[in-house]
């Protein structure tokens, strides 16, 4: 099987560390953030960073993909 | 329709399609009620649920696409198919569909209590959980056995939009309501109770290595779900399944909103019985009955339709991987479906029994299934990315994870140590997936050899 490209790999790397890894750094009360307490307000950030992590993992693994065969169907 | 129609459909599910059922699946009862419940009843620790959304996805993109070529190379069409063509082993698969089906039925069991809540509350105690139960999953079998995959998807797509318009509605109105605002309704709990608000919250045992066991366990195991990893199977592309995984956490925006309910609920409804319940009995004393009748009917399809998928997931399973090839190995397809239907009513029944005898919260019955279908990550993630690793190895790894999990889990261990058990086992699993390895020769992948003419599996 194809290995995934460093860049995409490290780049999902990121939201894991964010969300999951460093999490005695944010959960917190203060400081309170659009009304939220810290950590709900780091979490909910992080629903709508990881895509954009993610698209660019996206961006350097489907050209890879789709260079190494055919695939039906192709349009979305 | 033949047996392959009935479980994938026609590989033709476009990319809405696809989100939609899949999305569809994962609000069950479980982002419903159990959610708010976890809000209500423990505070802080309910956040790993918000963890895992986007993590899980992280995985699946690098997942998911690969096993979807594999399963178009090969035909496959369960879960169980995928080892058996990679592990070139009947009994590995045999032994994955069994874990898979066990492990589904806390699932299933999670879906039947919360229907059963629903009803009882809604209907203000009038109709009582046990009969309700009965009626909704005789209906949800007589929906499974006649449509199959196919049947699931229209009916999850209404089931989206009245959740999300439920979810959406009552997570804003609720904090609004009764404390001006969600700001103004967090500044209310931090005054009361801000340890609520954080890890380990009102718990004593699920502090930050929980948190963290927990969310690697659920964000690699989520697609362990056969119904879940079956799934994949019908997508139109890999691509989309990779377009899928990057955008999927958007999806998640309303979990928060359950969270909201059920902790406006702490200081509303203070000293509930069952966390399970607040959700549901926020909305009886803040709206009129109508309204209840709706949200009633938003979640009792949030708890039949995924049932449905799971039901329909382990019967195939225990037919064409258990039975067919152990047993009978020459039933034909026809028989096949055939002896899947007849186990639709079996499993329902068996996740009944279990729905009316024990009592714990919705979330806790998840968890256990996580700690079970988790095992089959490293079997998974190996056989696509290693050509190393083989069939002994990957066997004695699943079941050295199951027989680590469920002993823990029967002795009330989770979690052992600070760390989730699942998790636990997991590690487990995954020492000995490395160290039979490396005493067993090295073999020939499945997927490196070219497809069979006839279904080989």
């Amino acid at each position: 099987m194809r290995k995934s490209s460093k860049g995409a790999i490290l780049l999902a790397l990121i939201p894991f560390v964010a969300i999951c890894f460093t999490v005695s750094l944010w959960d917190r009360v203060y400081p309170m953030v659009l009304g939220l307490p810290f950590n709900f307000f780091w979490l909910i950030a992080w629903l709508l960073l990881t895509p954009v992590c993610m698209w660019g993992a996206y961006r350097l693994e489907a050209p890879r993909a789709s260079g190494s065969h055919r695939e039906d169907g192709g349009t979305p | 329709m033949d047996l392959e129609q009935w479980i994938v459909g026609d590989r033709g599910f476009g990319m809405l399609l696809v989100w939609l059922l899949t999305a569809g699946e994962i609000y069950t009862t479980f982002t419903f009620l159990g959610a708010s419940g976890w809000a209500y009843s423990k505070g802080g620790p309910v956040l790993y649920i918000l963890a895992y959304q986007p993590l899980m996805n992280v995985v699946a993109f690098f997942i998911l696409p690969q096993v979807w070529e594999v399963g178009r190379k090969y035909r496959l069409q369960t879960q169980a198919d995928f080892f058996q063509v990679r592990y070139r082993s009947k009994y590995l698969a045999a032994f994955v569909a069994l874990v898979g089906v066990i492990f589904i039925i806390p699932y299933l069991q999670l879906q039947l209590a919360g229907l059963g809540m629903i009803v009882e509350v809604a209907s203000y105690g009038a109709i009582h959980r046990t009969p309700a139960m009965v009626i909704s999953f005789l209906i949800v079998a007589a929906f499974v056995l006649t449509s199959g995959i196919r049947g699931v998807a229209w009916v999850s797509v209404l089931k989206d939009l009245l959740l999300l318009f439920s979810a959406v509605f009552v997570g804003v109105a609720i904090p609004y309501i009764y404390f001006g605002g969600i700001g103004p309704m967090f500044a209310a709990l931090v005054r009361a109770k801000p340890s609520h608000l954080v890890m380990p919250g009102a718990t004593t045992n699920l502090g930050h290595s929980w948190y963290i066991s927990t969310v690697v366990l659920v964000s690699a195991g989520f697609y362990m779900w056969p119904q879940f990893f079956g799934a994949s199977f019908s997508a139109k592309s890999s691509d989309t399944l990779r377009r899928n995984a990057v955008v999927m956490p958007f999806y998640s925006i309303t979990m928060p909103l359950m969270f909201f309910v059920g902790l406006a609920a702490t200081l509303i409804l203070p000293g509930l019985p069952n966390g399970d319940l607040s959700m549901l009995t926020m909305v009886r004393k803040t709206f009129p009955s109508w309204f209840l009748g709706l949200i009633g009917g938003a979640g009792a399809l949030t708890a039949m339709v995924p049932a449905g998928v799971m039901i329909l997931t382990a019967a195939t399973l225990f037919a064409k991987n258990m039975c067919r090839p152990i047993l009978w190995p020459g039933m034909t397809d026809q028989q096949v479906a055939k002896l899947a239907k007849t186990t639709v009513l079996v499993i329902t029944v068996a996740a009944l029994c279990s729905a009316i005898y024990s009592s714990t919260t919705l979330v806790s019955l998840l968890l256990v299934g996580y700690g079970g279908v988790g095992q089959f990550f490293p079997g998974v993630a190996l056989g696509l990315y290693s050509k190393r690793v083989t069939m002994p190895a990957v066997f004695a790894g699943i079941v050295t994870g199951v027989f680590v999990f469920v002993p823990l889990i029967l002795t009330k261990h989770d979690p052992i140590m600070g760390l989730n058990a699942g998790f636990i086992a997991l590690c487990c699993n995954a020492a000995v997936v490395a160290a039979v390895n490396l005493l067993t020769p090295a073999e020939c992948s499945g997927f490196d050899e070219h497809p069979y003419e006839s279904t080989g599996v």
